[in-house]
């Protein structure tokens, strides 16, 4: 048998097991800490009676003190409303034309600054958070509208959205561009001779020989929309094809493929998920990047 | 103490024990399963909910497939913040017909609960394709896999089936029509009345995708494109403990 170990001086009672003469102290828990946990049980319980805690057949009980995320989350959301409400009711009554003048109130600064958020929040994913645009995503600063550039263009592109799939004002910011090649509209030679048309409008033709010939079937297939010198028309969204600025990329084989297969852009809409105020300070912003009409 | 020293019984008699210890462990598990079966008054009674459509269970499956909720949260929490980002906070009755469900749990991108009509349909072909092309600071990787990947669903009646025996109303129409309908949804010029007439009139049918054929690509936009926008919060209110 291995030695008996010394005891301590002041003989702290063992809890008398003893495993091959090992024995077990019997130290009682620090009082501070056994205190510590009384009072958590005491908390505890009372924690259950003020709060919603213990389930029922049909719901929690609900606590002394009523307490609800959801009814909380409205009444903060409540208050900064109420804190925004005189200049969001201005910017909902104020003619915004009159922002293209007086660019030095401070509703039209409340307008741009939290239209700025506004565009961060739910424009910047497919226009760029400089808004510059991508292929396919117009481009904001420049001039170029394809549904007008206007503050109260933009507001209502951005209201109703353009072809968006499930619009019940469908008399706006729709349109719909032939497949001219997909849907035999036009032979494969009068698709070439076309796109090289519209490539000279701008800059130079793939082969400068069919220009010509692409005229006449320009005129016949496409100045309806684009117009005859194809400076396009902002009502129907038909696109300025004789500026250099392409949505889908001006090459050969980009402006082919869209006379080919057509391209109907989709833009969702924000009326929705947006409020009045909110639609109108991105606007207001969109319409300040640059080009603004 | 007395109890304790009654606790030796237990302790020299392994029987015994074992019979307590089932005991004990009964009471805890009564104590931690038996609310779930009073599981409905936890869900709020909303207008709109509906199964998902065969196609759009297709999608999910493809969402959980490739591991989309370990990045992507289902789940807008009741805080102004959030409401403001991403819409109305999330109600327990949008996830009922989950199995199971994508609330997730870290968001290395977005919350998507409300993701549905936010983008065109082309923005999400992009962005599956190739995120950083519409995203620049993203860091989603590509899935433009997904628009090879052609499926034919199938099984698709399986899969409502599995999902009707853990209780998801799809009634037996539904189900006989499963493949039909998972065609009709990607196919605008196809008969589709009755996959609305089935599931309502809130379905998107549209060519997902702009390719022909019904890929993965399709099944997953037509997921997204649905995501929360089922409920009808207009006629929400919130009331009860939550």
């Amino acid at each position: 048998m291995a030695k008996q170990p010394e005891k301590k001086k002041d003989d702290v009672e063992t809890t008398g097991h003893s495993w091959d003469g090992i024995e077990e102290y019997n130290n009682p828990l620090p009082k501070w800490w056994v205190w510590v946990f009384y009072a958590t049980i005491i908390w505890g319980i009372g924690y259950t009676i003020a709060y919603p805690a213990w389930p029922g057949i049909n719901q929690a009980t609900s606590g002394l003190l009523n307490w609800s995320t959801r009814a909380n989350v409205a009444e903060e959301i409540e208050t900064f409303a109420e804190r925004n409400a005189p200049k969001n009711t201005a910017l909902e009554e104020v003619e915004l034309a009159s922002f293209v003048e007086e660019t030095d109130t401070e509703l039209y600064a409340y307008a741009r600054s939290s239209g700025a958020a506004v565009y961060q929040t739910w424009c910047a994913q497919c226009h760029g958070s400089g808004a510059a645009g991508g292929v396919g995503y117009p481009n904001l600063q420049d001039d170029d509208w394809l549904w007008g550039g206007t503050i109260e263009d933009i507001h209502t592109t951005i209201r109703v959205g353009v072809r968006n799939p499930d619009t019940d004002e469908d008399y706006l910011r729709v349109s719909e561009m032939p497949a001219f090649g997909a849907d035999e509209l036009l032979e494969e030679e009068q698709v070439e001779q076309v796109v090289n048309y519209v490539m000279s409008m701008s800059g130079e033709p793939k082969d400068a020989s069919l220009v010509e010939a692409g005229q006449e079937v320009y005129l016949d297939n496409c100045a309806a929309c684009h117009g005859d010198d194809g400076q396009g028309d902002t009502f129907q969204g038909a696109p300025n094809l004789a500026d250099a600025i392409w949505l889908y990329g001006g090459d050969y084989a980009s402006i082919r493929e869209t006379v080919w297969n057509s391209r109907n852009g989709v833009m969702p809409q924000w009326q929705d998920r947006l409020t009045e105020a909110q639609m109108r300070a991105v606007a207001t912003y969109v319409h300040q990047l640059g080009g603004g009409e | 103490m007395a109890i304790l020293d009654k606790h030796r019984v237990l302790e020299k008699n392994v029987t015994l024990l074992a019979i307590f210890a089932f005991l004990v462990v009964t009471i805890g598990g009564i104590v931690q399963i038996a609310p779930l079966f009073w599981l409905e008054n936890t869900i709020e009674d909303v207008d709109g909910m509906r199964p998902y459509t065969p196609l759009e269970l297709a999608g999910r499956d493809i969402y959980v497939r490739e591991g989309c909720y370990v990045c992507h949260s289902q789940m807008i929490r009741p805080m102004r913040d959030e409401v403001e980002r991403y819409g109305h906070y999330s109600l327990a009755a949008e996830s009922k017909y989950d199995h199971p469900f994508q609330w997730g749990s870290k968001r290395t991108g977005p919350d998507l609960a409300r993701v549905g009509g936010r983008y065109s349909d082309d923005w999400h072909v992009d962005h599956f394709r190739n995120p950083q092309s519409v995203v620049p600071e993203s860091v989603m990787p590509k899935y433009s896999f997904l628009e090879r990947q052609v499926i034919d669903g199938k099984y698709v009646a399986d899969n409502l089936k599995a999902h009707r025996f853990v209780g998801v109303p799809y009634t037996d129409e539904m189900i006989e029509n499963a493949q039909v309908d998972f065609a009709a949804q990607a196919d605008p010029d196809s008969d589709f009345d009755g996959l609305l007439d089935r599931y309502g009139d809130n379905v998107n049918v549209r060519n997902f995708d702009g390719q022909p054929g019904i890929s993965e690509m399709d099944a997953l936009i037509s997921y997204m494109q649905m995501l929360g926008t089922l409920v009808d919060f207009s006629t929400f209110e919130h009331s009860g403990t939550r």
